[in-house]
């Protein structure tokens, strides 16, 4: 089990009020309220960023690199993701933000829009491929592939072997910077992406595509967003450097983007961590032999809803619907009709097996009998007072050790009218009773 | 065989979207007591198909699952029409489920059959105008 996970949603304990709303909507059951704070899980978080999103007192954020990692590299390359593009207003081309990436100290920029559209023409390759596990899931989203491969053992191979486009945007700019700078070393390079999520971040740590990580840092679409403001502003009217990126590359920060343009009609896109959930049972459980292509956006509106955008993701993919309109429909072509080796994920998706109650299963069922007669004494409400998002979870921690059933507030409550029970109202009931009696009297005198 | 672990599910009738829900809680339960994942896949395909078939054709019914260490019965209780003819429901294509159920995908005749392919054993004890008990195993 993995358990050295670097992830990168964090919390500020003093900003954490403690309640349940994160823990509610976790989807992985990550989060428990431990001394009055919310604590993750690190086996268990998958980075979707939803805490983030839903928390009320921004007590959550993303760790991701600051600007200043600029400073770290002889030669810095942006690679943004196409959903920056989606989160300014009245933008009309995507050469101001490409000027303003050079003027923010970048040496050079390589749109992951563009390793996009290659991305598309090799999937285009490979789904022709003979006995392939079909449907093939998209490999994009990290969120998902780590959601895979910790709930769905059989759906594992399902997952594309071709890299996500950031990782081969990473690679081709690295190339391409040794090549146009051979005094250069790989420790001069600074290649940054440009993340509008989380889950990419942690992707990035934890070396997701093998030991070949060309990534050196990942800051987030938010920061560059504002630092952008300042310097486009004073480049109006001046001349712009260009988009190399086409339709089909900005298409795949919105949901739809990506398996539309593989020319497949059968596909499905589904986004909102919820919602792909729901798509994973149903494949699971049946065989699905009429769809060849699943594309899953484990945000809701596709990487523009990601946590460390600005945007609204429906008003960011609307942007971009207008600022893709006058481009080509895909300008990056691969070269030949074969997918270069260095494009595959060497790893591949293993499942682990996370949740397993104990590695003996003899153990394990000794646990989960407990845990099944635990969770028919507790209330059954979810109400998340005692720190966890469900009886069931609650009981579980129980049997883990994990807390006390004391710390169910409808169980303390009834033990609590038992006590007073016991008490026969002696004390504060009886002290009540001349009270209610002097206030009801009164009532009548006013009333007569 | 040692001590089991049991769960029980109520499969509600009138609500295909919910249909699928006792399978996917088992398949939590089986992963984290630790089985394999052919094992697991097998267990929730077999009941996946049986819940479906409960909401079409019986209105419902409750789904048991006994978790041994060497094997994992399902057993499918319902109180609907029965199966006349079990060796004909048993051919794969063969359906009686209503057009309005096969537009919505199901109904493909390929769901007893399914349930025959993911388990071990399967025996079906069916009553007309009675109901249906199938009992299947999965083996380790």
């Amino acid at each position: 089990m993995k358990t050295d996970y670097k992830h990168s949603v964090a919390l500020s304990d003093n900003k954490c009020k403690g309640c349940t709303t994160c823990l509610k909507r976790c989807p992985t059951e990550a989060i428990r309220i431990r001394g009055g704070h919310a604590v993750i899980n690190p086996a268990r978080c998958i980075d979707c960023g939803e805490c983030i999103k839903v928390c009320p007192y921004k007590a959550k954020k993303a760790t991701h690199d600051d600007l200043s990692v600029l400073g770290k590299y002889k030669y810095k390359v942006a690679l943004p993701a196409p959903s920056l593009y989606g989160q300014f207003d009245n933008l009309d081309n995507i050469g101001y933000i490409i000027r303003g990436l050079r003027d923010l100290g970048f040496d050079d920029v390589f749109e992951v829009a563009c390793a996009a559209e290659l991305v598309t023409a090799y999937t285009r390759y490979y789904i022709k491929r003979e006995g392939l596990k079909k449907p093939i899931i998209s490999s994009a989203c990290p969120t998902i592939t780590r959601m895979i491969s910790m709930n769905y053992p059989s759906l594992c191979e399902n997952i594309m072997p071709i890299l996500p486009p950031v990782d081969i945007a990473a690679y081709l700019a690295r190339k391409k910077v040794l090549e146009e700078h051979p005094d250069l070393t790989e420790d001069d390079i600074g290649i940054i992406f440009i993340s509008p999520c989380p889950a990419k971040v942690s992707y990035v740590r934890n070396s997701f595509a093998g030991d070949r990580n060309y990534i050196s840092a990942t800051v987030s679409v938010r920061d560059v967003y504002f630092a952008l403001l300042d310097v486009m502003d004073k480049r109006a009217g001046e001349p712009l450097d260009t988009t190399e990126s086409g339709m089909i590359g900005i298409g795949w920060a919105s949901t739809g983007g990506e398996s539309s343009a593989i020319l497949n009609e059968r596909y499905l896109a589904a986004d909102g961590i919820e919602n792909c959930i729901r798509v994973l049972d149903q494949i699971d459980n049946s065989d699905f032999t009429n769809l060849d292509f699943i594309e899953l956006n484990a945000c809701s509106g596709g990487c523009v809803g990601g946590a460390m955008t600005v945007a609204n993701p429906y008003i960011a993919q609307a942007r971009l619907h207008s600022l893709k309109r006058y481009l080509p429909v895909s300008p990056n072509r691969p070269v030949g009709e074969w997918i270069p080796d260095a494009f595959f994920n060497e790893k591949g998706v293993e499942y682990n097996p996370y949740a397993r109650l104990s590695a003996d299963r003899h153990t394990a069922m000794r646990m989960m009998s407990d845990i099944e007669e635990i969770t028919g004494c507790l209330p059954g409400i979810d109400c998340g007072s005692c720190g966890a998002p469900t009886c069931m979870a609650f009981a579980e921690d129980i049997v883990k050790n994990e807390t006390n059933a004391d710390e169910c507030t409808v169980i303390m409550r009834e033990l609590f009218h038992e006590y007073i029970e016991e008490k026969k109202t002696e004390s504060i009931l009886e002290r009540l009773k001349p009270i209610s009696r002097r206030s009801g009297e009164a009532e009548e005198e006013s009333s007569s | 065989m040692s001590e089991a672990v049991k769960f029980r599910f109520d499969v509600d009738g009138s609500d295909f979207s919910s249909a699928g829900a006792a399978s996917v809680m088992v398949k939590k339960k089986l992963r984290q007591l630790g089985y394999p994942p052919e094992i697991i896949r097998k267990v929730s395909i077999a009941m996946y198909e049986g819940e479906i078939n409960m909401v079409i054709h019986a209105n419902g019914g409750t789904a048991e699952v006994e978790v041994y260490d060497d094997v994992i019965i399902i057993t499918l209780s319902d109180t609907g029409p029965g199966i006349p003819d079990v060796a004909l429901a048993m051919q794969e294509g063969y359906s009686t489920a209503r057009e309005n159920i096969r537009t919505l995908g199901f109904g493909a005749g390929m769901g007893l059959p399914n349930m025959k392919k993911y388990t071990d054993s399967m025996e079906i004890d069916t009553r007309i105008g009675e109901g249906t008990t199938i009992t299947m195993k999965v083996y380790l």
